[in-house]
């Protein structure tokens, strides 16, 4: 295999823009062949160092191989090697999806023949075939969104840039995404998959970067970020608010502590196991509580995010959702 | 955020695994795209565009056809004596006028391209730097030529009959759109410069809307106090006006045809490195 080294090398990434320090230094190196996750709150650098990794965006310092190519200097090398699935859908609204495709594919190099082969092919295989002929500006998200990333793949690319490909999409349409993800890493193509759901980055990535304020504050495997969490909780909420008290008493003989949550009807246990939760429950039920609802909560990104810096995830401050505009405007 | 259950998809919305599969098997990375594929492949989106999205069209064609229509009856016999007459010395000024108001699109709609995601994909393809850029005017180029067009048929159907007959008219087009392409550079900037698309219309609008007026387009200069008359002569939509008539009418002056072609050649050579260096920048 010459498939050897990192896919993604890069050191001391620096981007600001006007006052504000989008990247302040950020060092990443992503091993081929698997997805990479890189988890932070909206704001926190990851679009900007996405965007300077895809030779969007010129570094202010620092440097960066990807693939084994410079990307400043050989930026053009690195882009016959990468593809792009941008925050905001890259495909054009105005055209019809097989439109998009074929574009592409022309772009790309293949004859017009073998482009538009390509593009019945992966219309069929991303279930688009009947909305081919409609123009994407009436396409669901969902729809939207599959296009995006079957357009990023019309020629294979080595590296795949996924910058959150799933936010505003509903749980199906997710997991949609998240199938094909999967079976790409499985064809070779390493992912660096941007995303500000910890989920997400569980369900995909073997490594993950957590960045916040443009730098890096922690690496690891989803296993040992969870394990600097903490286990999840059991959550729990009652038909009748009166029994809670009852209910209380029986998570904290089966679980050890319990947590009143604000509702008057729900309370929270720290639980990471999946028997011991159902064990719980069953006490619970035999005990006569009657139970509306329960989750078996993972952490969430505040979680943490409260664990690894001491503070929740800031609100979202719009900034890497404007990612073009303002860095236009700066 | 909890694990939501896999749902099975319906087959005919779900990716299919099988289909997937054979889909995502890397496929032999075909030879790059020539610059001169690349350029005529988004020349061919700027076309479907013009297909798929005619409003755009509509809107800058709608109001020359309405100054044709008032100007010719309004004031055509107060300014020239005769409708008939004053359509002959307007319609070439207001062909001028229509292809060169649609120019200002070409920067609307790159603006607009910059907000959306698209051009972030664009940038990031193998594709020489200039290649969007120039395949969009050449695809723009088709929308001029619409049109200059709708302006020519307009005219004729109103009784339009220029001496040179159609290969005048030809040229006169021909001319006017190499013009346009040259002009569309000052849009293409300014549609990178600009925050939004209505601000480049409106930038764009301001001026070329005067521009076109304080040109030869719809008066003879000579009726004008004479410094407004010096600024009109020197204008180069005036000179486009002139040579357009003088192809029409079969005595054009080679002189403004080809102070025409410098001007656009001029425009293209300042503005068409800065609009690629604005786009690449991003």
């Amino acid at each position: 295999m010459i498939e050897r080294g990192l896919a993604i090398e890069a050191t001391g990434l620096v981007k600001s823009f006007g006052d504000t320090r989008a990247v302040a230094g950020v060092d990443l190196a992503v091993p081929r062949g698997s997805v990479y996750g890189v988890l932070g709150p909206n704001g926190a650098g990851k679009t900007t160092t996405i965007r300077m990794l895809a030779t969007l965006l010129r570094p202010d310092a620092g440097s960066a191989r990807v693939l084994g190519h410079d990307i400043v200097d050989e930026a053009d090398a690195v882009r016959g090697l990468v593809s792009l699935t941008g925050q905001l859908a890259s495909v054009d609204e105005d055209l019809t999806g097989r439109e998009n495709l074929v574009l592409l594919g022309r772009l790309l190099g293949l004859r017009r023949d073998a482009a538009r082969a390509r593009a019945a092919e992966l219309l069929d295989a991303f279930g688009l075939e009947e909305a081919a002929g409609r123009l994407v500006k009436h396409y669901s998200g969902g729809m939207r969104r599959r296009l995006d990333v079957a357009a990023s793949i019309v020629v294979t690319p080595r590296l795949m840039f996924l910058d959150e490909p799933t936010t505003g999409l509903d749980p199906r349409s997710r997991n949609q995404v998240w199938d094909i993800v999967r079976a790409l890493v499985e064809e070779g193509t390493t992912i660096l998959l941007c995303t500000q759901y910890l989920d997400e980055a569980d369900q995909l990535a073997e490594g993950i970067a957590v960045i916040d304020h443009g730098r890096v504050i922690a690496e690891g495997t989803p296993g040992q970020l969870k394990a600097s969490v903490g286990s999840g909780a059991l959550k729990v909420r009652l038909l009748d608010p009166a029994q809670r008290a009852e209910a209380a008493g029986v998570l904290e003989r089966e679980l050890g502590t319990v947590h009143l949550e604000p509702e008057p009807a729900a309370l929270s246990a720290p639980c990471a196991d999946g028997d011991r939760a159902a064990e719980a429950l069953g006490a619970l039920a035999r005990s006569g509580a009657g139970v509306a609802d329960f989750s078996l909560a993972q952490p969430t990104l505040d979680e943490v995010f409260l664990a690894l810096t001491g503070r929740p995830a800031e609100e979202q401050t719009a900034q890497d959702a404007l990612g073009p505009e303002r860095e236009r405007a700066a | 955020m909890s694990s939501a259950p896999g749902t099975p998809a319906p087959p005919a919305a779900a990716p299919r695994a099988a289909a997937l599969r054979r889909a995502l098997a890397a496929t032999p990375r075909p030879p790059r795209a020539s610059a001169v594929s690349a350029t005529l492949t988004f020349g061919w989106r700027g076309m479907l565009k013009v297909k798929h999205v005619p409003e755009q069209l509509l809107d800058a064609t709608i109001t020359p056809v309405m100054f044709v229509l008032m100007f010719t009856y309004l004031f055509g016999g107060a300014i020239a004596g005769s409708t008939g007459e004053y359509l002959d010395y307007i319609l070439p000024g207001i062909l001028v006028m229509s292809v060169l108001f649609t120019t200002v699109y070409s920067g609307v709609s790159l603006n607009t391209d910059m907000t959306k995601g698209v051009v972030d994909r664009f940038r990031s393809l193998p594709v020489p730097r200039a290649a969007p850029l120039v395949g969009s005017l050449l695809g723009d180029s088709v929308r001029y030529l619409v049109a200059g067009t709708v302006i020519v048929v307009l005219g004729v159907a109103l009784g339009f009959r220029p001496d040179a007959g159609v290969p005048g008219v030809l040229a006169a087009l021909a001319l006017v759109i190499v013009f346009a392409f040259g002009l569309s550079w000052v849009f293409t900037t300014l549609g990178l410069v600009m925050r939004s698309p209505n601000a480049v219309m409106n930038a764009g609008f301001m001026g070329i809307f005067p521009l076109t007026f304080l040109s030869n387009v719809f008066v003879e200069p000579e009726t004008l106090p004479s410094a407004l008359e010096a600024f009109v002569d020197v204008n180069p939509i005036s000179i486009l006006a002139t040579a357009s008539r003088g192809l029409m009418d079969g005595n054009a002056q080679a002189g403004d045809v080809a102070i025409v072609v410098a001007t656009a050649a001029a425009l293209t050579a300042v503005f068409a490195p800065l609009t690629t260096r604005l786009y690449r920048r991003g």
